[in-house]
C-alpha cells in the first residue's frame, strides 16, 4: 500500500520508538499535521514559541537518553527553532528536527516562507538534508536518527517540501544503516589503552577530569569503577555532573571558571590527567600557557576533531567512553595491577584536603537578606538529591552546579556550551515528559525567565508540573558580577527594572505563586511547593541583589590564580600565588 | 605550511557548501579549491589548497573527515606527489615582435595556443602552481588580457590510490 509522505514520516517515528513530538504548525508542514491528528501513538506537544520546542525536545533527551523530536514549519518556524538547535549541537545533544518547506518547485523563488533552512543551520546541525523525492523519506528519516544518535551525537535537522510530504510511495523502513562516508568509531585502539593504563598506574599526583562524554556515552558506571579502583581524585565539567557520585569523598567538586579551589588546584598541580568526554573547553582550561604545567595527559574521546584541538595529549584514545574504561578496567583486573606510587598518592591525597579546607564554597549566611546558595543548598535538601535540576544561564547556574549534589547522570540539565538564557523552563517540561516520576525543578533567574515565560502556557495543557526556583536578584547578576569586577561597576544594562509580579503571573497561567523573602522561609516554601505535586509552582525568591560566584577564575586566569569569596579565604591562600579581587 | 588535500566525497548537492562553510566558519584559509566528479559518478573527488601550523592542518583534517559526506581524505603534502593546475589566459600580442616573443615563450612553457585573433592568442597552459606563476610573469601583467585558472589538482605517486 502506499503511503503519503506525511504518513511515512509519522510511520518512521514509530519505528524510532519516539513517544513525543515537540512542535508547532504552519502551512507547510501541515500534511504531516495531518497525519499526526489521524492516529494516537506520538504524543504532540505544542508549544507556544518553536524555541521552546527544540529546548523541550532537548531537555527530553537529556533526561531520556533518546533524541529529542521537533516539528516546525518552514521559514520563521525554522528561524524560531534556530538557537535551540544550536544549544543541542553545542552539548551534543540527539535531536531529530523535521521541518516543512516550500514545495520543491518553488525552492529558490523567495517563495512565501521560504527561507534556506539546510543553509541556515548547516553551521549549528550535526548534519542535514533536504528531501527531495519521497522514495529518498524512510531512508532518510533512518540515517537522520543513526546520524543523531551516534558517535557524538548531535541535531539533524530533516527539510520537508510540502509536495514530498502529499506525494506516496510504498512505505519500506530499512532496520539498520550503513553508510560509507560515516562510521564512528567505538572500540579504542589495544595498543593506546594498554599505554594509558601503564601511564596511569604509575601517577603520584592523578586527577580524573570526566566531562559530558560519560553521560551521553552512558559511562557512568565505567566512571565510577575506574576511578574507585584507582582511588584517585575525579573531577567534572559543568556537562559532566553526575557522571561520578559528588558525595563520595573521591569527588574534589567541579572544575574550571567557578570550580571548587581543589579541583582547579588538582588540574594546576596534577603529573597525570585522564580526560574522559571532556573537550577541554576554555572555560575549563583556563589560560592555555599556564594549564596544567606538569601534566602527561591521556584522553578518550568518540570525536577525533576534540583531541589536541586546544591542548596536545600524550595518549589520545578514539572511543566511546564506556568501551575504552570497560578495555582498561579489564586490563588492570586481568593483570591483578594497582597503583605503584603509594606514598606518593598518599601525599597527593594530604595536600588535597588541605586544599579542600579552605572550603571553597563557604559563604556567608545572612539573617535577612536570602543568599541564593541557601536556596540551593535547602532545595538540595528537601528534594533529598533525586529530582532533575535545569537551569536557566547565570549566576543562579553556577549556584546551582556548585550546590547542588548530582549523584547521578542525566539529572543535572543545562546549557553549558552555547550558555541559551531561556533554555530551562522548556528543558524541565521536557524532562517531565521523560521522567514523569521525578521531581522537577527549574533553577532559573528573573532575567532568563523571561525569554520563554509563555511555555507556562503549554505546561498547564500538559500537565507537566515543575518547580520553578527563581532566584531573583533584580539583576542581569552573571552580566552584573563582570562588570563589577572588570568595569569598575559601572552596571550598564544588567538592572532588570519593572519586573512583574511573577506570583501574579503564574497564577494567571493556572499556576500556583510564591514569593519568599526570608531566610527562615527558604526551606518551608520549597517543602509545600514540592508536596503540591501535581502542580506547577513558581517560587520567586527575592535574593540578595550583589552576591557573586566563587571561586572564579577570570577570564585569562591559571588554575592557581582563582579569586575566592571573602577575606579569610583570600589570606589563607595568598601563598598560593592566588590573585586577590 | 602549505598543504594539498584531496577529498573522496559524496556527489550531492550541499557537500561543497559544507566543506566551504567548515573553512570559513573555523577561520581556515583556502587558497585553491577544485572539484568534479570521478569513475564513480556517485563520487566528487576535490582538491583543497591551504596553509597553516601542524595543529591547525590536523584540525583541518579531522574536521572534514567529520562531515557527513567526505569518504575518505589524503594529505597529499605527506608523501611524493604530483600536482597540476590548468590555466586559460588571452594575450595580447599586436606587433610582429610582440605576437613572436609571445609564441617563443608558450613553447618555452609547453602551452598551446587554442584560439587566435589579430591582436591576441588565447593559450592553454598546465602545470604546477609556480610554473603558471612563472609564465604570467613572464609574459608580463600589462599584456594579459584575461586569466583563469582551475586551482590545484594532485594525486600521489606510485600504486597507492585514493577509493572506496
Ligand atoms: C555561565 C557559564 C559558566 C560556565 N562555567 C563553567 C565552569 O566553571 N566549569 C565548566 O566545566 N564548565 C563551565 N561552563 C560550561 C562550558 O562552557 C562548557 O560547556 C563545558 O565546560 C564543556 O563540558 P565538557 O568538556 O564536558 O564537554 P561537552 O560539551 O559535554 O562535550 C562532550 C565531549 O565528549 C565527547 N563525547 C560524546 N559522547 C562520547 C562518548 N560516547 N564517548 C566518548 N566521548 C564522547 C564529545 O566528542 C565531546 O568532546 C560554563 C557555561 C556557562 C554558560
Ligand atoms: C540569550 C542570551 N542572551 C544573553 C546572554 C548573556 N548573559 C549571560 S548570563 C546573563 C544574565 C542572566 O540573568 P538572570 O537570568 O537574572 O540570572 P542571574 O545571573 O541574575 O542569576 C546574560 C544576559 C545569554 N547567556 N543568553
Ligand atoms: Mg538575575
Amino acid at each position: 500500500m502506499e503511503l503519503t509522505g506525511a504518513e511515512i514520516v509519522i510511520r518512521a517515528l514509530k519505528e524510532e520508538g519516539v513517544d513525543y513530538v515537540f512542535g508547532y504548525p504552519g502551512g507547510a508542514i501541515l500534511h504531516v499535521y495531518d497525519a499526526i491528528h489521524a492516529q494516537n501513538d506520538i504524543q504532540h506537544i505544542l508549544v507556544r514559541h518553536e524555541q521552546a520546542a527544540t529546548h523541550a525536545a532537548d531537555g527530553y533527551a537529556r533526561a531520556s537518553g533518546k533524541p529529542g523530536v521537533v516539528l516546525v514549519t518552514s521559514g520563521p518556524g525554522v528561524t524560531n527553532a534556530v538557537t535551540g538547535i544550536a544549544t543541542a549541537f553545542m552539548d551534543s545533544i540527539p535531536m531529530v528536527i523535521l521541518s516543512g518547506q516550500v514545495p520543491t518547485k518553488l525552492i529558490g523563488n523567495d517563495a512565501f516562507q521560504e527561507v534556506d533552512s539546510v543553509g541556515i543551520t548547516r553551521p549549528c546541525v550535526k548534519h542535514n538534508f533536504l528531501v527531495k523525492d519521497v522514495k529518498e523519506l524512510a531512508t532518510t528519516l533512518k540515517k537522520a536518527f543513526y546520524i543523531a544518535s551516534t558517535g557524538r551525537p548531535g541535531p539533524v535537522l530533516v527539510d520537508l517540501p510540502k509536495d514530498v510530504t502529499a506525494a506516496k510511495t510504498v512505505f519500506e523502513y530499512p532496520h539498520t544503516i550503513k553508510m560509507r562516508s560515516y562510521n564512528p568509531t567505538v572500540k579504542g585502539h589495544t595498543g593506546q589503552i594498554r599505554k594509558a593504563v601503564k601511564l596511569i598506574l604509575k601517577a603520584e599526583r592523578p586527577i580524573v577530569y570526566v566531562g559530558g562524554g560519560a553521560i551521553l556515552g552512558e559511562a557512568s558506571k565505567e566512571v565510577t569503577e575506574l576511578t574507585r579502583m584507582l582511588g584517585y581524585p575525579v573531577t567534572n565539567t559543568l556537562m559532566g555532573l553526575g557522571a561520578y557520585p559528588a558525595t563520595d569523598p573521591q569527588f574534589v567538586g567541579m572544575l574550571g571558571m567557578h570550580g571548587t579551589y581543589e579541583a582547579n588546584m588538582c588540574m594546576h598541580d596534577c603529573d597525570v590527567m585522564i580526560a574522559i568526554g571532556a573537550r577541554f573547553d576554555d572555560r575549563v582550561t583556563g589560560n592555555l600557557e599556564k594549564f596544567a604545567p606538569y601534566a602527561r595527559i591521556v584522553h578518550i574521546d568518540i570525536d577525533p576533531s576534540s583531541i589536541a584541538k586546544n591542548v596536545q595529549v600524550e595518549v589520545p584514545i578514539v572511543g566511546s567512553v564506556a568501551n575504552v574504561l570497560r578495555a582498561m578496567i579489564s586490563l588492570i583486573r586481568e593483570e591483578g595491577s594497582q597503583p605503584l606510587k603509594k606514598e606518593a598518592l598518599a601525599r597527593w591525597w594530604r595536600q588535597i584536603e588541605k586544599w579542600r579546607a579552605i572550603d571553597s564554597l563557604g559563604y556567608e549566611q545572612n539573617n535577612t537578606l536570602i543568599k541564593p546558595q541557601y536556596v540551593m543548598e535547602q532545595l538540595y535538601k528537601v528534594t533529598e538529591g533525586n529530582a532533575i535540576v535545569t537551569s536557566d544561564v547565570g549566576q543562579h547556574q553556577m549556584w546551582a552546579a556548585q550546590y547542588y549534589h548530582f549523584d547521578l547522570p542525566r539529572r543535572w540539565i543545562n546549557s553549558g556550551g552555547l550558555g541559551t538564557m531561556g533554555f530551562g523552563l522548556p528543558a524541565a517540561m521536557g524532562c517531565k515528559l521523560a521522567c514523569p516520576d521525578l521531581d522537577v525543578a527549574c533553577v532559573t533567574g528573573e532575567g532568563s525567565i523571561q525569554m520563554m515565560l509563555q511555555e507556562l502556557s503549554t505546561m498547564l495543557q500538559y500537565q507537566t508540573p515543575v518547580k520553578i526556583v527563581n532566584l531573583n536578584n533584580g539583576y542581569l547578576g552573571m552580566v552584573r558580577q563582570w562588570q563589577e569586577f572588570f568595569y569598575e561597576k559601572r552596571y550598564a544594562m544588567s538592572y532588570m527594572d519593572a519586573l512583574p509580579d511573577f506570583v501574579k503571573l503564574a497564577e494567571a497561567y493556572g499556576h500556583v505563586g510564591m514569593k519568599i523573602e526570608n531566610p527562615g522561609d527558604v526551606e518551608a516554601s520549597l517543602r509545600e511547593a514540592f508536596a503540591m505535586k501535581d502542580r506547577t509552582v513558581f517560587l520567586d525568591f527575592i535574593t540578595d541583589p550583589e552576591e557573586n560566584v566563587f571561586p572564579m577564575i577570570p577570564a585569562g586566569g591559571a588554575h592557581n590564580e582563582m579569586l575566592l569569596a571573602g577575606r579569610d579565604a583570600m589570606r589563607s591562600t595568598h601563598e598560593e600565588g592566588m590573585v586577590l579581587v | 605550511m602549505r598543504h594539498i588535500i584531496s577529498i573522496l566525497l559524496e556527489n550531492e548537492s550541499g557537500a561543497l557548501s559544507r566543506v566551504a562553510n567548515l573553512f570559513s566558519a573555523r577561520g581556515y584559509n583556502i587558497e585553491t579549491l577544485c572539484v568534479a566528479p570521478t569513475q564513480d559518478p556517485s563520487l566528487s573527488r576535490m582538491t583543497l589548497v591551504t596553509n597553516g601550523t601542524p595543529e591547525i592542518i590536523e584540525q583541518i583534517v579531522k574536521q572534514l573527515n567529520k562531515l557527513i559526506e567526505v569518504v575518505k581524505l589524503v594529505d597529499l603534502t605527506e608523501g611524493v606527489h604530483i600536482e597540476r593546475e590548468l590555466m586559460l589566459a588571452k594575450i595580447h600580442a599586436a606587433s610582429p615582435q610582440q605576437r613572436t616573443e609571445v609564441m617563443r615563450l608558450i613553447e618555452i612553457f609547453r602551452g598551446h595556443v587554442i584560439d587566435v585573433t589579430e591582436s591576441t592568442y588565447t593559450v592553454e597552459l598546465t602545470g604546477p602552481g609556480d610554473k603558471l606563476d612563472g609564465f604570467m610573469d613572464a609574459v608580463g601583467r600589462d599584456e594579459l588580457l584575461e586569466i583563469t585558472r582551475t586551482g590545484i589538482t594532485g594525486i600521489a605517486r606510485g600504486t597507492k590510490a585514493l577509493r572506496t
